[in-house]
């Protein structure tokens, strides 16, 4: 069977089971919708928590991002799986204990304020939309490489799945799609690792094989042949990186706090039964992921040794199939700059002659490999697992923010059941909507737009959880001050330095304290914490019922009665 | 109800320890093994890896896994002790 069929096939046996198990899991009250009945189990809610985390960044962009940057890709190794660590020991086990909806839901109750919901609401709502825009349009590339439709069709494909199973399921059904997409995503992204790293090193296991030597008996080590190419060709030595230490060390802390303060990954630990779950399903996320991250740098090893090889200083005419469809869809380009009818791939943007997008990576991997139809088929399949089941993780962040936060808890109090539901499925269907828009429209490309996300996530949530949490006396001032201040201080950085929304784009020189926007969450965290605290000095303490909420959510028993204070 | 307050500090106060300890072991081998230390650390070498690079490619997320269990290990071993497990 040819590459398109396999495709066809498996793309559509996927998409009918992600159908059926929505309509199986049909939620019926407000409960279901937001957080499933809060009856999950740890390892269903760790699986759904993997996929919901894993999105078309993690699947389809970072293994590139990675080959292409070299040892600086360590920022979304170490940052995407280190927040996980934060997630589990600073904040999953107390949110869970408090036992609210939505996090905007915490934040209001914990700081007795309506003001402080609202900025909340806002924060969540601008996370969730930059974030969900990447995803409707990896799914957009997804099928314009593989169904052969254009990218706009690609992405109303997916708004369409993405509408049926998150209107009609809520919570409910997303957490049990995501089960089905993490098994989907995980099986592809393994596979042809698992193929590749046999291939060139005789040893199946992709962590192993990136530091093992090749099996054509010369005894070399990957790494140092990647090196060895790297330096031939003018770059800097793959091992090391071209970035800043203090960029680093802020990006992946930016990252890392901005991923256990994203609301969508927080809320999956409402829907467990007790606290000890909570912490449980956490260890169990973290480990899922890990498997995909810690293959994510071989595969980045492995193909762009085979990158080079196949490519560097050969003839343009002798280039294999993958190569002329890929240069169809834009992501790959060739231009023969010195006539010379070779190819050449270079760290001189003068002499270089090959451009090369990072989504290219994963997605031809298997095709530069020469493996199989049904592995090519099946990346294609992962990646729209990845993308689908991130879509609706925030999707249902957008709409419970404004059904709950927005509508139940401050415009219509007296809203019935029902009517709240509804307006969760419309919230729902707008957000979609929107949501396409961007990926057809998108503010810019999939991994930019992703890590800013994080932090927006860090300059907000992650202080006003920490210290609602840690911090008895802090007040409601403190924390809407701060949260304000951060976010609008990492929106004022990112439209500076990064969308050039404040006139032309400043050279990297004038960034402040060296950082990029993309680790500027960790300043802008920083600010938002000595803001709140400071404010906090100087305001009242906050009533003696809230200072009760937190020590009763330190104590871990008793997590299920604790829906209604 | 001075007895349950004072069984709940002891019991906050202890788990705020495990944080600071795990969340040190969570520093070193990340922002420590992988970023600061990582060139000192690349003079050495695991297999095919430079060191330093390991830990910033491999090795942090092996011990994240590992101190996310470690926790869930020693936390419920702490509610029981305080009767606080169900």
């Amino acid at each position: 069977m040819s590459v398109q069929t396999w495709t066809y096939l498996l793309v559509g046996i996927t998409f009918a089971l992600y159908i059926g198990i929505a309509i199986w899991s049909r939620a019926g009250s407000t409960k279901e919708f937001y957080v499933a009945g809060g009856g999950v189990s740890p390892l269903a809610n760790g699986m759904a928590t993997a996929a919901d985390w894993m999105s078309a960044a993690s699947f389809i962009s970072m293994a590139g991002i990675i080959a292409f940057a070299g040892y600086d890709g360590s920022v979304y190794l170490m940052g995407w799986t280190g927040g996980y660590v934060l997630l589990a020991l600073l904040l999953a086990p107390y949110l869970r204990k408090f036992g609210k909806f939505t996090v905007p839901d915490f934040i209001g109750e914990r700081y007795y304020s309506n003001t402080a919901r609202m900025v909340a609401v806002f924060c969540a709502l601008i996370v969730s939309f930059t974030y969900v825009a990447g995803q409707m349009r990896g799914v957009g590339v997804v099928f314009s490489r593989f169904l052969q439709v254009e990218i706009d069709t690609g992405v109303i494909i997916g708004m369409v799945i993405v509408l049926f199973y998150a209107v009609l399921g809520g919570m409910k059904g997303i957490t049990y799609t995501q089960v089905a997409q993490y098994c989907v995503l995980i099986f592809a992204f393994m596979v042809p690792a698992i193929f590749i790293s046999f291939q060139m090193t005789g040893n199946p296991i992709p962590q192993m094989g990136m530091g093992a030597t090749f099996n054509d008996g010369s005894g070399v080590f990957l790494l140092d042949r990647l090196n060895g190419l790297s330096t031939e060709l003018g770059f800097a030595e793959y091992t090391d990186g071209s970035k800043s230490m203090v960029d680093v060390f802020a990006i992946t802390l930016a990252l890392m706090v901005g991923t256990a303060g994203l609301p969508h990954v927080i809320v999956r630990f409402f829907t467990v039964k007790r606290v000890k779950d909570a912490r449980k399903s956490a260890g169990l996320a973290l480990l899922l992921i890990a498997i995909l991250y810690t293959t994510a740098p071989a595969i980045s090893v492995f193909s762009k040794i085979n990158l080079i090889n196949t490519v560097s200083k050969q003839p343009y005419i002798d280039m294999p199939l993958w190569f002329k469809n890929w240069e169809e869809t834009g992501l790959l380009s060739f231009d023969d700059k010195n006539k010379d009818g070779l190819i050449q791939y270079l760290a001189d943007p003068n002499q270089n002659e090959l451009t090369v997008d990072n989504d290219i990576m994963v997605l031809a991997n298997p095709e530069i490999a020469n493996l199989p139809a049904w592995v090519i088929a099946l990346v294609a399949a992962g990646g729209l697992a990845a993308a689908l089941s991130t879509a609706a993780g925030l999707l249902l962040v957008i709409s419970s923010s404004v059904s709950h936060d927005l509508i139940k808890k401050i415009f219509l109090p007296n809203i019935s059941e029902k009517g709240e539901l509804w307006s969760a499925r419309i919230a729902a269907t707008v957000a979609v909507v929107v949501a396409g828009y961007f990926g057809i429209h998108p503010p810019g490309f999939v991994a930019a737009v992703v890590a800013l996300a994080f932090g927006l996530a860090a300059a907000s949530f992650f202080p006003a959880i920490v210290l609602g949490i840690f911090y008895k006396k802090m007040n409601k001032e403190g924390a809407i001050g701060g949260m304000i201040v951060g976010i609008s201080l990492m929106l004022f950085y990112m439209a500076k330095f990064k969308l050039g929304w404040l006139g032309e784009i400043p050279d990297k020189s004038e960034w402040w304290f060296g950082i990029s926007p993309e680790g500027f969450g960790t300043v802008a965290m920083i600010v938002n914490f000595i803001v709140a605290i400071v404010i906090n000095k100087f305001t009242p303490e906050p009533p003696l019922e809230v200072q009760e909420i937190v020590e009763h959510i330190r104590i871990p028993s008793g997590a299920g009665n604790a829906i209604e204070h | 109800m001075e007895d349950k307050q004072k069984k709940a500090t002891a019991y906050w106060k202890e788990n705020v320890r495990y944080l600071f300890i795990l969340l040190f072991i969570w520093f070193v081998v990340s922002f420590g093994a992988g970023i600061l230390f990582k060139d000192y650390l690349n003079t050495f070498k695991l297999g095919g890896f430079k060191l330093g690079f390991w830990f910033a490619q491999q090795g942090a997320i092996y011990v994240f896994v590992v101190l996310i269990f470690v926790y869930v290990y020693l936390m419920n071993k702490l509610d029981k002790k305080y009767g606080y497990n169900e």
